[in-house]
């Protein structure tokens, strides 16, 4: 949009960086564009009439919400302020100085990165050599390969963890069945989630397993773009395989990729199910990533001012990717 | 010629090494559907055979046993009622909203659209816990806890920026001229876009509604918070009854995800194409 389109379509909505709103309507306009505007003025209200409902609503669950959890954590809203409607008093910075300066927290974060980070690594890495892959196989394999991504994908995050629970349970998993069978005896019965490095496996396990499908298609409808002819020359004229991924393939899907790791970077920080559901909805401190540390902040020990402080600083860390992706988004023309 | 005659040397070069590819493809596919296997075999399998220490990859006899437990679990009828009211009408409200959002976006140049859209995309990222301990302060203190309008309003705003920004794809791809003959030919705008548009929109609003049907079949955590009455559970909520202290009854647990789960993989085959697409264009939903 240029900044005169902007002017144009401006006047049922109050500009704010307009200097003078006074004197604007005759000194700005020369003649032809008051005549483009009166032209316009007839249908001018109607979008803004077809969007207002849609404001509203994220208005309302959005944006209310995301303010109200801005001014809890300024407070100390706790049981006795949710049941009794009373005013939670103000109390600054307290709640961000108690969590900042408390170590739990420090480990939390180091936690909900950490995973993030193994998670998108093996997601991307397993994603782009999977999608690679599709395109070495005959058509027939590509379909089932296709079919089964799919039907993986469409299970509900609820029934995955159930599966997943199932097959990682001490007493009847298939997992401990099958690492019997090689190593023993003594892993029937194994439960794995003694270990939070063992309990984070299976966590990943199904956090990657979830998002290995979308990643694929993805990727795959990426690689369909690139120009075969490109390929073929560049074999022809030597390049070796790598030589051929690395200047041709890559450099077509690298923006699809960027993106979808952006993508990645967030939900996997924001991971709050599979944990959860994988715990049996009370999961242990050790299990805890950003998100269930400001839930049990908030609905276990009922400090909901808490909670909301780490919900916030939550959304302020992730904050910089949201806007690098904003950006990337923008770049390639998708917002407009 | 010699280009001719090039590929005709590499071809069975190239089908060798096919068979290697297609095996580990086929390796990679087993794995990705061996958990649907597995849900699937253990809700068809004897009780025993789960309750068992030595879990075997093939059952020895089908039977619908776990089934027949799972719909006698107290709630399944009123659990599967409040999942389709909730979900449907959350729906049908998002549609509407979204479309004249769609519309507007779609159609028109007027100040504020690129940041609304922006918005929409913002709005998806944030964490759920940021939006969970506000709205329950906010529903507890309106009496929205325990009843189905606080679900419903939240599922309808939540599918909203995803359905709008997947309608608005198919908005701008429909020509204006089709539009303007229409109003040329003496249609008022509702009217052109009653005939015009809408029918042409039909097919993008079913993919977009199948998605947030999905999405809102699929949420549990809002309606784990928001609903306490165990008579109105939804369904992802009401699985979660087949643990108890005395542990897991997996078989039950197992045949109720399969009926959970078979109307979304149903739905999910038919517009997966279209949700790829909707995926990358800028709509996000984890």
């Amino acid at each position: 949009m240029s900044a005169a389109d902007t002017k144009a379509a401006g006047p049922p909505v109050s500009v704010p960086p307009d200097p003078q709103p006074t004197g604007k309507e005759p000194s700005h306009d020369g003649a032809a564009p008051r005549v483009q505007k009166r032209k316009r003025k007839k249908g001018e209200l109607l979008p803004y009439f077809l969007i207002l409902p849609a404001i509203v609503a994220i208005a309302a669950v959005y944006l209310y919400p995301l303010g109200k959890t801005v001014i809890m954590s300024f407070q100390d809203m706790g049981r006795r302020e949710l049941w009794s409607g009373e005013p939670a008093p103000w109390v600054g910075f307290e709640q961000f100085t108690n969590i900042l300066g408390d170590p739990e927290f420090w480990w939390v974060t180091f936690r909900t990165v950490v995973f993030m980070a193994i998670c998108v690594t093996l997601t991307m890495g397993i994603g782009l050599l999977i999608a690679l892959l599709m395109r070495k196989l005959s058509t027939w394999v590509r379909l089932t390969l296709t079919f089964c991504l799919i039907a993986a994908w469409s299970m509900p995050l609820m029934v995955a963890a159930s599966i997943f629970r199932f097959m990682a349970d001490s007493d009847y998993g298939l997992l401990n069945t099958l690492i019997a069978k090689v190593v023993g005896e003594d892993w029937l019965g194994h439960n794995w989630y003694l270990d939070p490095i063992q309990g984070f496996a299976i966590i990943t396990l199904l956090v990657v397993w979830g998002a290995i499908p979308f990643v694929v298609v993805t990727l795959y409808a990426a690689l369909t773009q690139v120009p075969q002819e490109l390929e073929e020359a560049a074999a022809l004229d030597g390049a070796s395989s790598y030589g051929i991924y690395k200047y041709v393939t890559w450099p077509v899907i690298k923006p699809v990729f960027i993106m979808i790791t952006t993508l990645s970077v967030i939900w996997d920080f924001n991971v709050f199910g599979q944990i959860w559901l994988l715990r049996g909805n009370k999961p242990e401190p050790e299990y805890e990533t950003l998100g269930l540390y400001s839930y049990s902040k908030a609905f276990e020990s009922t400090s909901f001012s808490q909670g909301s402080a780490i919900a916030l600083i939550t959304v302020l860390l992730l904050s910089g990717v949201a806007v690098y992706y904003l950006r990337q988004l923008m770049k390639t023309g998708e917002v407009e | 010629m010699s280009s001719s005659t090039e590929t005709q040397v590499l071809r069975p070069d190239r089908k060798k090494s096919r068979l290697h590819f297609d095996l580990l493809g086929l390796g990679v596919a087993l794995f990705m559907v061996f958990p649907v296997y597995w849900l699937v075999i253990s809700a068809l399998r004897p009780n025993r055979e789960i309750r068992s220490y030595d879990q075997t990859l093939w059952p020895s006899s089908i039977t619908f046993e776990n089934f027949v437990r799972a719909t006698e679990q107290p709630n399944f009828a009123t659990a599967i009622q409040s999942s389709l009211i909730v979900a449907v009408t959350a729906v049908v409200g998002g549609m509407v909203i979204a479309t004249l959002a769609a519309l507007a976006i779609g159609r028109f140049r007027f100040f504020g659209r690129k940041a609304l859209v922006l918005v929409m995309i913002l709005v998806q990222m944030l964490p759920p816990t940021a939006m969970l301990i506000p709205i329950y302060a906010q529903l507890n203190a309106m009496g929205g806890i325990d009843e189905y309008w606080g679900l419903i309003v939240v599922y309808l705003v939540s599918t909203l920026p995803f359905a709008t920004i997947m309608i608005r794809g198919f908005v701008v791809n429909i020509p204006v001229e089709l539009e303007e003959s229409a109003m040329v030919d003496g249609c008022t705008r509702f009217g052109a876009f009653r005939r015009v548009i809408f029918p042409l929109l039909a097919p993008g609003l079913a993919a977009a509604s199948i998605f947030a049907l999905v999405n809102a079949w699929n949420e549990y955590l809002f309606a784990y918070i928001l609903i306490n009455d165990n008579s109105k559970y939804t369904l992802n909520v009401w699985l979660m009854t087949f643990t108890t202290e005395r542990g897991t009854d997996y078989g039950a647990l197992m045949a109720a995800s399969t009926m959970i789960a078979l109307p979304v993989v149903v739905f999910f085959m038919i517009i997966q194409k279209k949700m790829a697409a909707g995926l990358t264009s800028g709509a996000v939903k984890g």
